[in-house]
């Protein structure tokens, strides 16, 4: 048995956090779930209604099943599709920025810059950069003879979505990434220059192994972030044309505040965390066990 | 094959880097450069792989110049004192990845690698990744993959640093034999005189930049050409004092003066200064004798079956290497006896004018 002093006075010193996190997520969380129960028809009046919510959300064949199925597949595409572009471009650019001099310090700011700006600024710049009849970037298209317009075809809607979260976001994994390189002895680059290697099998079998590390981390960070998205379309497209770009962060605020369906935005508001929670679980757990298994 | 050196210089901005290096290596022959860290041991072996190109001076392979030759068509390899593998490849596929390069045909790889991993005792590991290898067999395999090659430069930059005791004990020992085989020339760099002496052959001492000494390696040790070739080549640092000498006396540096003829016999007057080794630092109580130099006791540091003494003498800390486990009591008085025999005598510039046993280095390096 271990004697060890009991001494009260160490609850108190955990009283403030306690507080703090009750008020800022338990008791919140707890709001959340109370209404995915319950339903009400207002005046305070809440009638039990046990998983009724959730059958509804989870059965694709109803008319909020649907919306919702639908709303996380545009999730997981954008997800994919960002992650797709964002890392090989990430490390593309570390790859490139300058080894010394004044240049490094004037590349990395500029790379950070678009990380710096608040993401309501970055869904407005992006918003006004697309119009057709203003924009640089629609006038420009059209006057080329493409055909873009964000407010009214899907494609043009998802392209300039995609585009922006690689415009704001690559930069972080490429700052990630070059943290990365920056790691790696110079050693290993004599190394392969004395065993006459290629650049394409200095970066195959030196640099993106040892980027490995780095790379979960950035895949984390962009894949929880991007499956949460919301200020940036609601901002330039406002989840449409029509449901185009209606990702479940935006349908939720359209059901919770829009609609006032509590019961349902409640329901979706746990599912919706639960996925992201489980998808990161297991991404980090295959990540890592690959890792053991490697001994990297 | 021969690799030559001539006058090579390398410069970065204002700061000399190498300071013109002069050296010559034969074919089959184990050459160690000694110098602490920051000599240049690193930049001087990347000058002679051609990773690097000098600022002047030439570098030479059987009388032609390689300058203008690629790293990767000379042949060369090398050994870091971080275990450097490829992370992603097997111990095999690390091996075998300078063959690769260089396209040998499949048998022969199989061949050279099966030799190099049973040399090494790899043979249990080659389908291993290096991250699960312990660091001595990270380092094996470091040095399976230069041993391959069979090339006709090998580089070993304190390979055996980085690993433990034992370990580089053993490897020590087998490094040469391994290379010798081959009729490579083995360059050793080391900061560790200790391990210049137990690999013998050739040593050029290093000192910020410069080549201050080449000869034998035993030679080097026993009489060096001037003060930083002895400072680089003795582990615990030298024992120094500067006395002056006018006349039939010479100074202390505690103060006073003894007669000359019993520590400095024979010199023209100047100033000098005075080098002795450790293990020639007799350790004793005080009697007052005329070339004794009292103090109190620093520090003293056990090392099995020897005792470092360490003795503040008022003008520094001089340390004096005692046989067997002494427990001198920091703060006791003491005093270093020295024999004028054992002693080292530099001149003003630091050029070697004395040495034990009444030989005189000849001075500068040969090439």
């Amino acid at each position: 048995m271990m004697d060890k002093p009991w001494n009260n006075r160490a609850w108190l010193f955990v009283v403030p956090v306690l507080i703090i996190v009750l008020f800022s997520s338990l008791v919140p969380m707890m709001t959340v779930v109370n209404y995915s129960v319950q339903d009400t028809m207002g005046q305070n009046n809440f009638f039990w209604n046990g998983v009724a919510w959730f059958q509804g959300l989870l059965d694709p064949t109803t008319d909020i099943g649907g919306r919702f199925a639908s709303a996380l597949v545009r999730n997981l595409i954008f997800s994919i599709v960002i992650l797709c572009l964002e890392l090989p471009l990430g490390i593309a650019v570390a790859l490139c920025i300058p080894k010394q001099g004044w240049k490094v310090g004037a590349t990395l700011v500029l790379i950070a810059l678009p990380l710096l700006i608040p993401w309501t600024v970055v869904g407005t710049i992006w918003q006004i950069f697309a119009r057709q009849d203003i924009g640089l970037l629609g006038a420009a298209l059209n006057a080329i003879g493409i055909h873009y317009n964000d407010t009214q075809d899907p494609t043009s809607a998802w392209a300039t979505i995609v585009i922006m979260d690689v415009w704001h976001w690559t930069g972080m994994i490429a700052l990630l990434s070059y943290a990365g390189l920056k790691a790696i002895p110079d050693a290993f680059y004599q190394a392969a220059r004395i065993d006459g290697a290629s650049r394409w099998s200095v970066f195959r079998n030196i640099e993106l192994p040892k980027l490995q590390k780095v790379l979960v981390i950035a895949v984390l960070l962009r894949f929880m972030e991007s499956f949460m998205i919301y200020t940036e379309p609601s901002v330039v497209t406002g989840g449409g044309p029509g449901e185009a770009t209606s990702f479940l962060s935006l349908d939720l605020v359209k059901i919770a505040l829009g609609q006032v369906d509590l019961g349902n935005a409640a329901a979706m508001s746990i599912v919706y965390y639960l996925i992201t929670l489980t998808i990161c679980y297991v991404f980090f757990t295959i990540m890592t066990q690959l890792d053991q298994r490697k001994g990297v | 094959m021969s690799l030559e050196l001539r006058n090579v210089s390398l410069k970065q901005g204002q700061d000399s880097i190498i300071d013109d290096v002069s050296l010559l290596f034969e074919r089959g022959t184990m050459n160690v450069l000694l110098g602490p860290t920051l000599a240049g041991k690193t930049t001087l072996m990347r000058l002679m792989a051609g990773l690097d190109k000098p600022t002047s001076g030439d570098v030479l392979v059987d009388g032609v110049s390689v300058l203008q030759v690629p790293v990767r068509r000379r042949s060369v390899a090398m050994v870091y004192q971080q275990f450097v593998n490829y992370p992603s490849l097997t111990v095999y596929e690390n091996i075998a990845s300078p063959l690769r390069v260089a396209g040998l045909p499949k048998a022969e790889i199989e061949k050279r690698v099966a030799d190099a991993s049973r040399v090494l005792r790899l043979d249990p590991f080659l389908k291993r990744l290096p991250a699960q290898l312990s660091g001595g067999q990270q380092q094996r395999t470091a040095i399976a993959r230069a041993l391959v090659k069979h090339a006709e430069l090998v580089l070993l930059d304190e390979p055996l640093a980085n690993l433990d005791y034992k370990l580089r004990e053993e490897l020590r020992e087998e490094l040469p034999k391994l290379f010798a085989a081959t009729g490579t020339i083995l360059v050793y760099a080391t900061t560790e005189p200790t391990e210049a002496l137990l690999l013998g052959g050739t040593t050029a001492t290093l000192w910020q930049g410069r080549v201050t000494q080449v000869g034998p390696t035993p030679s080097v040790y026993r009489s060096p050409a001037n003060i930083d070739a002895a400072r680089v080549f003795s582990d615990p640092p030298l024992n120094e004092f500067t006395t002056t000498l006018s006349g039939p006396r010479a100074t202390l540096p505690r103060g006073g003066d003894i007669d000359a003829q019993s520590l400095l016999p024979n010199l023209p007057d100047g100033i000098y200064r005075i080098g002795f080794r450790v293990e020639d630092a007799k350790l004793g109580t005080v009697s007052g004798a005329p070339l004794a130099f009292p103090g109190q006791v620093a520090v003293t540091e056990i090392s099995g079956s020897e005792s470092f003494v360490h003795l503040d003498i008022g003008s520094g800390t001089w340390v004096s290497l005692v046989l067997g486990v002494h427990d001198w009591k920091p703060g006791a008085p003491a005093e270093i006896r020295i024999d004028p025999a054992r002693i080292f005598v530099f001149d003003e510039g630091g050029r070697l004018v004395r040495a034990p046993e009444a030989r005189i280095a000849r001075t500068s390096a040969l090439v």
